[in-house]
């Protein structure tokens, strides 16, 4: 596999991320590196093998359906850059 | 050129918990905006989302009344993209093994049965919601309301199976009979309780190569499905004809014009980078509890046609209106179950009842005669003492005061007159006013005996026993 500074490109507009031409660079080579070596994995025999999904081996982890108080308005707010009345306040969204 | 339309439905079905899908915030509609929020659905780091087991017992129900297999394993994932209305830069829904495939629908075009494949269903969380224009603060910015955010949902997505617009509202109608039916739904489309976006392409007839498809946002009600997809249809069709093609894209249903039109932000390429969630381990369904399921399962609405039928001699007609929805079936057959006929209590629900319930504006759960009532109502013509046409008067009193229709009979002197002597004396004073239509009668033009029965039936008040009348008007015209 070799990471090109066009995927690195497309990964960073799937972030939201503005990088430098160094820095695409730069990323391009470190990712190739770590996904070359994760793919010495693909070397292993896997036959018959279930792909793991999860690293811990639990499974069924429920809450019944009751109600909890919520942490109210102020608090849910508080953190936010900017709020409007009881809305978080964002730049113009219109479709 | 002729074309042959393709469609798909994806359809989202909120589910009535009482709580959110991870965590235990209130789902109810309405509260003040950002009121119902906690660490986990408005995605502050750290905050654990832990599953709320109801949402499962409902995507069990929908998939077993939706003939899917249940996945014994299922998973969560994350599906990544931004949007202001997603606190945590991702969804939470299901990707690879969700918790029912390979189900179906067999709709009713016409005469004709079609079956419709169903691909998937899984279970994910909804966004919050945006709103513009109406913020009290500086500035023309959109608000954001995380009330509806981790909201359970179920996306119902079924097979390009679909060949025309009534195909889809068809099998759409069964889809919302069935999640109102199981209780998990309350339906309400204008709400978006129950939402539906269309994959709609075209191709040459007798093609078996698709074409490409736009898919189609916002259609929130069946008329507008129709309208939606019709307009869309025929867009594609005109386009290819100009010589143009068709280009992969969302577009948005506008009811007021009833076009659709191409929601730019949305033309980015699709690339989600699913992912299992780390923080919700794996759903495993066990054949028992697939099977306690099942023994849960109210009787459908398909099965309770087939038992009127069979059972009640209903035509198939009348249980199939009777079947629209559970409640309406309930009121039935507890109308039934008081003693009325089947047939005539089917009469009066899909006649009477139905015409009171859509002039005042009531649904069947609230209606104010009771079904007991009804057959009360019904027993008093079956026994003679009021005819069926005094029967709606009586009804119709019922419906305004809600008391017992053989008070309303005593109280309003409507007891039909099935006394020969009383109606001999109407018929023989009407026959003695009117002796130039007797002549007429009597010189062969039957037609008059009509005019002989309403006079009879005026006199009397509509109480006279109209089999009663019939027949000793026949005797006495005779002469």
């Amino acid at each position: 596999m070799k990471i090109t500074v066009a995927d690195v490109e497309h990964v960073a507009r799937l972030a939201r991320l503005t990088l430098t031409v160094g820095e695409k660079e730069l990323f391009a080579g470190q990712m190739d590196a770590i996904l070359g070596y994760v793919e010495k994995l693909n070397g292993v025999n896997t036959e018959g093998i279930v792909p793991t999904s999860h690293a811990v081996p639990m499974e069924n982890a429920f809450r019944e359906d009751i109600t909890k108080s919520s942490i109210g308005l102020d608090k849910a707010l508080a953190n936010a850059p900017d709020r409007s009345g009881s809305f978080f306040a964002v730049p113009k969204v219109i479709e | 050129m002729k074309y042959q339309p393709v469609i798909g439905l994806e359809v989202h079905v909120q589910l009535l918990t009482d709580t959110k899908i991870f965590c235990g915030c209130s789902t109810k509609f309405g509260a003040e905006p950002n009121s119902q929020t906690c660490p986990v659905c408005l995605g502050l780091p750290g905050a654990l989302p832990v599953l709320n087991k109801k949402v499962v017992e409902f995507a069990i129900k929908a998939g077993l009344s939706t003939n899917c297999s249940i996945t014994p394993r299922s998973i969560f994932a994350r599906k990544n993209y931004f949007y202001p209305d997603l606190p945590k830069g991702y969804q939470i829904s299901q990707f690879e093994d969700p918790i029912c495939q390979w189900g179906w629908l067999d709709i009713k075009v016409g005469e004709e049965t079609k079956r419709i494949g169903i691909t998937r269903i899984h279970m994910e969380e909804d966004a919050g919601k945006l709103v513009h224009g109406e913020l009290s603060g500086p500035g023309d910015g959109s608000g954001v309301d995380l009330n509806r955010a981790c909201t359970p949902l179920l996306e119902v997505v079924s097979e390009p199976d679909l060949r025309s617009s009534d195909e889809a509202v068809a099998y759409l109608k069964q889809l919302h009979q069935i999640v109102t039916w199981l209780g998990i739904c309350d339906g309400n489309m204008e709400e978006g309780s129950f939402r539906c976006d269309a994959n709609v392409s075209v191709m040459p007839v007798g093609s078996d190569k698709l074409g490409t498809r736009a898919e189609i946002k916002n259609v929130n009600s069946f008329k507008f499905v129709k309208l939606a997809i019709e307009y869309e249809i025929q867009r594609q069709i005109d386009l290819i004809e100009d010589g143009g093609t068709v280009v992969q894209e969302t577009r948005l249903f506008d009811p007021n014009s009833g076009k659709t039109r191409s929601m730019r932000s949305k033309e980015e390429a699709h690339d989600y980078r699913y992912f299992p969630d780390p923080d919700l381990v794996p759903l495993v369904i066990s054949e028992q509890w697939i099977e306690r399921s099942r023994g849960e399962l109210p009787e459908l609405p398909e099965q309770r046609q087939q038992r009127f039928m069979a059972e009640l001699g209903l035509p198939p007609y009348d249980a199939e209106v009777l079947t629209a929805c559970r409640a309406l079936a309930d009121y039935f057959e507890a109308g039934v179950a008081a003693g009325g006929n089947a047939k005539a209590v089917g009469n009066w629900v899909m006649g009477e009842i139905t015409r009171a319930l859509n002039d005042s504006g009531t649904s069947i759960e609230t209606c104010p005669v009771s079904p007991e009532q009804l057959a009360e109502l019904l027993k008093l013509i079956d026994n003679g003492t009021i005819s069926g046409k005094i029967a709606k008067t009586v009804f119709d009193e019922m419906w305004r005061s809600g008391k017992a229709p053989q008070a309303i009979v005593e109280e309003q002197g409507l007891i039909q007159v099935s006394d020969s002597g009383a109606i001999e004396g109407i018929i023989d004073e009407i026959i003695a006013a009117n002796a130039g239509q007797v002549e007429e009668y009597r010189g062969g033009k039957e037609k008059v005996f009509g005019f002989f029965v309403g006079q009879v039936m005026k006199a009397s008040k509509g109480k006279a026993n109209p089999t009663v009348v019939n027949e000793l008007l026949l005797n006495k015209l005779k002469g």
